[in-house]
């Protein structure tokens, strides 16, 4: 392997710049006007419009996904441990659905259903429910299409976690030591699920302060779609924020990969024990 | 987030447990999740069949069942831009197949456990991250007043980021990343026993990866094209950020499409490209599936 080593470091080194050059051109895109060095692209963003708002709304969108996508799962997922192997292949299906559907074409029919609403049902009751889930202060719409789209991130990680327990076995044994079936479910196995959940959310919460594609059709304007709004007439301003949430989304994502590499010994050796 | 969690787990169990033995809390426990997904995905799913078969009489109203917007999508600047997909999908997922295996296979053999874990987290990282900041981040970079493109003098060498090449530059920066992740496992299930029996029995290197190791990792690697070419082709958001238009793209067409911007009684020409769409993914995921159970069987 000796003589393959030049070729490797020049593969690593290529790499190295590929991914780095970008981000780094970025960074003195946005410092550098006309030669000389200036932070404001950064000092001035909060003072933006729609900055605050947008940001807020991003944060709320990304809060009650991630709360709604949790509620749903978790009892399904554990449930499905517990019983019902007809079940599982169902809930499977489900999860991978949305992969088959990409954003747009998701997009295209939720924009289909909104249009019924003045079209079919603007004499009846039903069309307050129409004007509500789509309330431009909190639109309860986005909430529902990123749940389905987190669906197969969240499947996996929480499948991932209920992997490496043995959920039937931690459930009789908190049970033969006299808790209930609810403490055995709460103090049992969800705090052994706590690396997938916070998995699970991390993923959820990168998902939605990313996405553009759903909001900005649907007429909304979270963070993502107020970057590009913006990058018309303050191009400086667009990248300095691109910057900036992309080192947050990589510190969030960092804290997990190391959450997760402390966890994984761990749980391979209570793997070993818990299954003969 | 733990409470409220908890408070859905339990709900269910002990009244269904009281009532009808052990059996219901499943189907309890994994209903609203139906339900939702029946809402949220279903209908619109069901509404954009629907419409894509469906045209709308402008003066009387009424709507009957037809081929036209589907043949409509497969024909003139709406077919350019499905073909326009399917070649920068094809083109960038297989340029990052093969960078992607060379980067996965320089760090899998290296000595520093370090690098490896540094790589493989920041594949992780970058994977799941394309979209609008990416595309800034390539506009600041490579576009028309771009850092490197104005201090290299790049526009007068005839580059230009805001075309099909471009776009396929700044595609490589999720997609290699993401075939790194995919092709790790398998890289490392080729075990160093092969390489060896290879040797003894007078193999070159070059023969071993011909004969031993490529029909190995073959359908990892395919595997990986067909998830790099679904995830480039359904990209949305870094395209419109970045080309507006400039590139004929499938994703560019329905987005143009559902803002109103088709002629008249092709209104619903959107979601019979989205079916279009549709029908590649589903493909594209027919083949993986297969893929993917069959190279699991070797790392096993």
């Amino acid at each position: 392997m000796a003589r393959l080593t030049p070729g490797r470091w020049a593969v690593l080194g290529l790499a190295a710049l590929y991914f780095l050059v970008p981000l780094g051109a970025s960074v003195i895109f946005s410092v550098d006007v006309n030669g000389s060095i200036t932070f404001d692209a950064y000092s001035q963003i909060v003072g933006t419009g729609g900055f605050v708002s947008s940001l807020v709304l991003a944060l709320e969108l990304a809060a009650a996904t991630i709360t709604l996508v949790l509620l749903l799962m978790v009892p399904a997922m554990v449930a499905l441990r517990l019983g019902a192997p007809r079940l599982r292949p169902v809930v499977e299906v489900v999860c991978a659905l949305p992969l088959v559907v990409p954003p747009i074409a998701f997009v295209a029919g939720i924009s289909t259903v909104l249009k019924w609403g003045p079209d079919h049902f603007s004499r009846t009751p039903f069309f307050q429910t129409f004007v509500a889930i789509q309330n431009p202060d909190f639109p309860i719409v986005l909430v529902l299409a990123y749940v389905v789209m987190a669906l197969p991130f969240v499947h996996r990680a929480l499948d991932a976690g209920l992997r490496a327990i043995d959920v039937p076995t931690l459930v009789e044994a908190a049970r033969s030591c006299g808790a209930s079936r609810t403490q055995a479910l709460l103090q049992a196995v969800l705090p052994n699920l706590r690396g997938a959940l916070l998995n699970a959310s991390f993923l959820t919460l990168a998902l939605v302060l990313g996405e553009y594609t759903v909001a900005h059709l649907l007429g909304f304007q979270p963070f993502a779609v107020w970057i590009v709004d913006i990058s018309g007439s303050q191009a400086q301003m667009s990248v300095a924020v691109s910057v900036l949430s992309l080192l947050v989304t990589w510190a969030l994502l960092l804290v997990l990969a190391a959450l997760g590499g402390r966890r994984a010994p761990s749980r391979t050796v209570s793997r070993g024990m818990t299954t003969p | 987030m733990t409470a409220t969690l908890t408070g859905a787990t339990e709900a269910p169990a002990p009244v269904a447990e009281r009532r009808r033995g052990r059996r219901t809390p499943a189907w309890l426990a994994v209903a609203p999740l139906l339900v939702v997904v029946a809402v949220a995905f279903g209908i619109p799913a069901a509404a954009m069949l629907n419409g894509a078969f469906t045209v709308k009489d402008q003066a009387t109203g009424a709507t009957s069942y037809t081929m036209a917007n589907l043949t409509g999508s497969l024909q003139g600047a709406y077919l350019t831009a499905l073909l326009g997909s399917v070649e920068l999908s094809a083109v960038s997922a297989a340029v990052a197949t093969v960078l992607g295996l060379l980067l996965a296979q320089a760090v899998v053999t290296s000595r520093f456990r370090a690098l490896r874990e540094a790589v493989l987290t920041a594949s992780g990282v970058l994977a799941n991250f394309g979209g609008v900041p990416l595309a800034f981040a390539f506009v600041a970079t490579l576009g028309n007043s771009g850092v490197l493109t104005q201090h290299l003098g790049l526009k007068d060498m005839g580059w230009d980021l805001y075309s099909f090449s471009g776009l396929a530059l700044v595609y490589l920066y999720f997609l290699i990343p993401l075939m790194v992740l995919t092709i790790t496992p398998a890289l490392e299930g080729l075990r160093t026993q092969w390489r060896e029996a290879a040797q003894n029995n007078g193999a070159t290197h070059a023969q071993y990866w011909r004969h031993v190791a490529l029909p190995v990792l073959a359908p990892s690697l395919l595997g990986g094209f067909v998830l790099l070419f679904g995830s480039a082709f359904a990209a949305y958001a870094t395209a419109a950020a970045m080309v507006g238009s400039s590139v004929p793209l499938i994703t560019l067409q329905i987005a143009d499409a559902l803002s109103g911007n088709v002629l008249v009684g092709q209104e619903n020409v959107a979601l019979a490209l989205s079916l279009d769409m549709v029908l590649i993914a589903g493909l594209v995921m027919a083949v993986y599936l297969p893929l993917q159970r069959r190279s699991a069987r070797w790392l096993a």
